[in-house]
């Protein structure tokens, strides 16, 4: 590939030098975009912009589209879904997607899912990649080496038309977890922590790469929960270099190269990490030892604590905003400054979502779950983030585990992760959920949302309130 | 797009951080495959109380009549984080707001504001709370200048401050440019890049076996 060698490059850098088509001044550049993912939510939108403007699509082929966040995940779905008008996005997807002979992943197909899961899971994404998608958590897919971004419906319009997006060049962060995690810590707690240090609008303006130990020894699923919650850090995207374990993932997958192009491919990707005498514009090193199981007390996902701490006075924060913030999230989540976190009792728990919901997020929480139930109580829904985790998590039993349990077991789509105005959890219900988002009713009418692992969504629905598998245990993990 | 010159108005200050887009317009308002029908449900949670209708919260400060005309949004640091919806942008412009002043934005939203004609200015923490209190201090007078040509807020009381934004960007505002054609006169390029890229990265190209 055309990396330039002659100097020392972060990934970051060289992946952007890969696809510059023309500098724009000022470190801005049209770059080229590989491809280009749309759900009904906010794809539906730009591919009617499009139709209405009589613009074609530059690569229908380099265009895929999922049915994920609209639709039902109950059991015998159709087009047919709770939130009012939701039929509506269903059904002009799905007519738009045909006309522009893009491929759509539709309900029933076995390949449907929601979209930060399906694409690595079809090999969609590869490493040295560019793929945007009008949804946040596109940067999920940074977890294999591709520069993967969310934009917003006209810029999607602009990508489908053209192939190129106008970007002005971030800042490249580098964020290094030393050593390694101890035991009963995941990817999610890893990345709560520094969210929960920094502040959620710690990385605005850089794009961060995530290394160091405790990043290589995680799967790329834990991979792609990390860099799943690099928008919620104000980053532009999070990326991780490929190594074997993201060649072993994508080889074979129904879009990945194969043959000699995959040989190709694999000699291209060996190139792409920061070489070591690169800089970066900033640096954070955390040792990964320090980080506990975490869970958030408030309304943004910098707001979190480990589990067995108490929660925060802001009258001992010394930023007027900060504390402000503070004041108002404690108020709306119905907790008091300095209470145990573990005190607080629980009426949902919810396992699914773009963070957590493939199938080795499954297994732990099957794990935790197995030859228990969950609280009186307690309404608890799992969601398989694809239909493809889902058939392989029946396989494996494990939806009887949950079911067993008390948890309902549902279709695959985003649901309860946001509230669109369907389903949702009740009027100020405290939930322990997997997904990335405790943003004031984002789960429904002001639902007070704690993000964390699947383990602990698991240990809090057997104790009916705030708990880590420390606590599910009695004080061992 | 409507181009953004210069505009004089009055300014609603929302000094709130992480003011996330599901606040700006919660997923239930977005009923339609639309871009219109959405300034009604612009901070609908706040605006309105009770868990649905319509019944006006006359604590929040939209529903204050001195901020009845606002065109310019005062706000925290990272103004727009979370979903891209781009609804967020949309509802904000069809309620009146024509610029959004913040510390940081988040940057999908930053990037939604420059392709719908919605200027995003961002300012240091300070001088935004210094032209909050004195437009708080001062209802009568609330008007402030935002000249995009010469990068300037300026209010009658205070300094003026100057602010960053990207030629290209500022280009677009200032023109009221359509993205996709600004870059369809470049098709040549595209092209040609397209041309070296097919040997460069043959894998690249999806193929499905
Ligand atoms: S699961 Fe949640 S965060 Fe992920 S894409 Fe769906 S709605 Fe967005």
């Amino acid at each position: 590939m055309a990396v330039k060698n002659n100097m020392a490059s972060t990934l970051f850098e060289k992946l952007w030098d890969l696809h510059v088509i023309s500098p724009l001044g000022e470190g801005a550049a049209l770059l080229y975009i590989d491809r280009i993912f749309l759900h009904e939510r906010t794809g539906a939108i730009a591919l009617k912009g499009l139709a209405e403007k009589q613009r074609p699509l530059r690569h229908p082929q380099s265009i895929f589209c999922t049915i994920d966040h609209i639709v039902d995940t109950l059991p015998g779905r159709t087009d047919d879904t709770l939130m009012e008008g939701g039929k509506a996005f269903i059904q002009s997807t799905r007519t738009s997607a045909h006309a522009a002979g893009v491929t759509l992943f539709d309900i029933g197909d076995e390949r449907q899912g929601i979209v930060h899961v399906i694409s690595p899971e079809q090999g969609i994404v590869l490493p040295g990649l560019t793929l945007i998608c009008p949804d946040s958590h596109t940067c999920t897919q940074g977890a294999f080496g591709a520069l993967a971004w969310g934009v917003g419906s006209t810029e999607a319009e602009h990508a489908m038309a053209t192939s190129t997006l106008k970007l002005e060049k971030p800042k490249a962060m580098q964020i290094s977890f030393r050593g390694q995690l101890a035991a009963g810590v995941t990817a999610k707690d890893m990345i709560l922590h520094l969210i929960g240090k920094y502040t959620a609008a710690g990385a605005s303006g850089y794009a961060v790469e995530f290394c160091g130990e405790a990043v290589s020894n995680l799967n790329m699923e834990g991979r792609m929960t990390l860099c799943n919650m690099a928008v919620e850090f104000g980053a532009f995207t999070g990326i991780i270099a490929p190594d074997e374990k993201t060649f072993d993932y994508l080889e074979g997958r129904p879009y990945a190269p194969k043959g000699g192009l995959w040989q190709k491919a694999l000699k291209d990707w060996q190139g792409l990490n920061s070489d070591e005498k690169a800089v970066f514009d900033k640096k954070i090193s955390l040792e990964a030892k320090d980080i506990q199981p975490m869970i958030t007390w408030g309304t943004s996902p910098g707001q979190a604590m480990a589990i067995g701490a108490q929660v925060p006075q802001p009258s001992a924060m010394t930023d007027h905003y900060r504390r402000a913030a503070a004041t108002k999230a404690l108020a709306y989540m119905n907790i008091n400054p300095g209470q145990n976190i573990t005190d607080l009792a629980i009426d949902g728990a919810f396992i699914g979502s773009c963070t957590n919901s493939r199938l080795s997020d499954l297994r732990k929480a099957a794990g935790v779950l197995k030859g228990r139930k969950v609280a009186a109580g307690v309404k608890a829904i799992c969601v398989p983030g694809s239909s493809s985790v889902k058939r392989q998590a029946e396989a494996e039993g494990l939806d009887q585990i949950f079911k067993d349990a008390g948890f309902e077991w549902r279709e695959s789509g985003c649901s309860m992760c946001f509230y669109a105005g369907g389903e949702s959890f009740g009027f100020q219900e405290r939930v322990v959920t997997s997904t990335n988002r405790n943003f004031e009713s984002r789960q429904g009418p002001e639902v007070r949302s704690h993000l964390a692992s699947p383990e602990t969504v698991a240990a809090s629905a057997v104790m009916g309130r705030i708990a880590g598998m420390k606590e599910l245990n009695h004080g061992t993990l | 797009m409507e181009p953004f010159k210069k505009l004089a108005a009055v300014s609603l200050p929302l000094l709130r951080i992480n003011v996330d887009t599901d606040c700006i317009i919660p997923s239930r308002e977005m009923k339609k495959v639309s871009k219109t029908g959405l300034g009604e449900g612009l901070f609908a949670g706040w605006r309105y109380t009770g868990t649905s209708g319509r019944r006006i919260n006359p604590e929040f400060i939209l529903n204050d009549a001195k901020y009845k005309d606002a065109q310019i949004l005062l706000s925290g640091m990272n103004f727009g984080c979370g979903s891209s919806r781009e609804h967020a942008v949309w509802a904000l412009a069809e309620y009146g707001f024509r610029a959004i002043l913040a510390p940081s934005f988040g940057g999908i939203f930053y990037n939604n504001c420059i392709c719908n004609g919605l200027l995003p200015v961002v300012l240091p923490e300070g001088d935004i709370a210094l032209l909050a209190e004195w437009i708080i201090a001062n209802p009568a007078e609330n008007q402030l200048v935002i000249d995009l040509e010469k990068q300037i807020v300026s209010g009658p009381e205070v300094i003026a401050f100057h602010f960053d934004i990207f030629p290209q960007d500022k280009e677009m505002l200032l023109r009221g440019f359509d993205m996709i054609d600004m870059t369809l006169k470049r098709q040549d390029e595209i092209t040609a890049f397209e041309e070296r890229d097919k040997k460069l990265r043959a894998w690249a190209i999806p193929h499905r076996e």
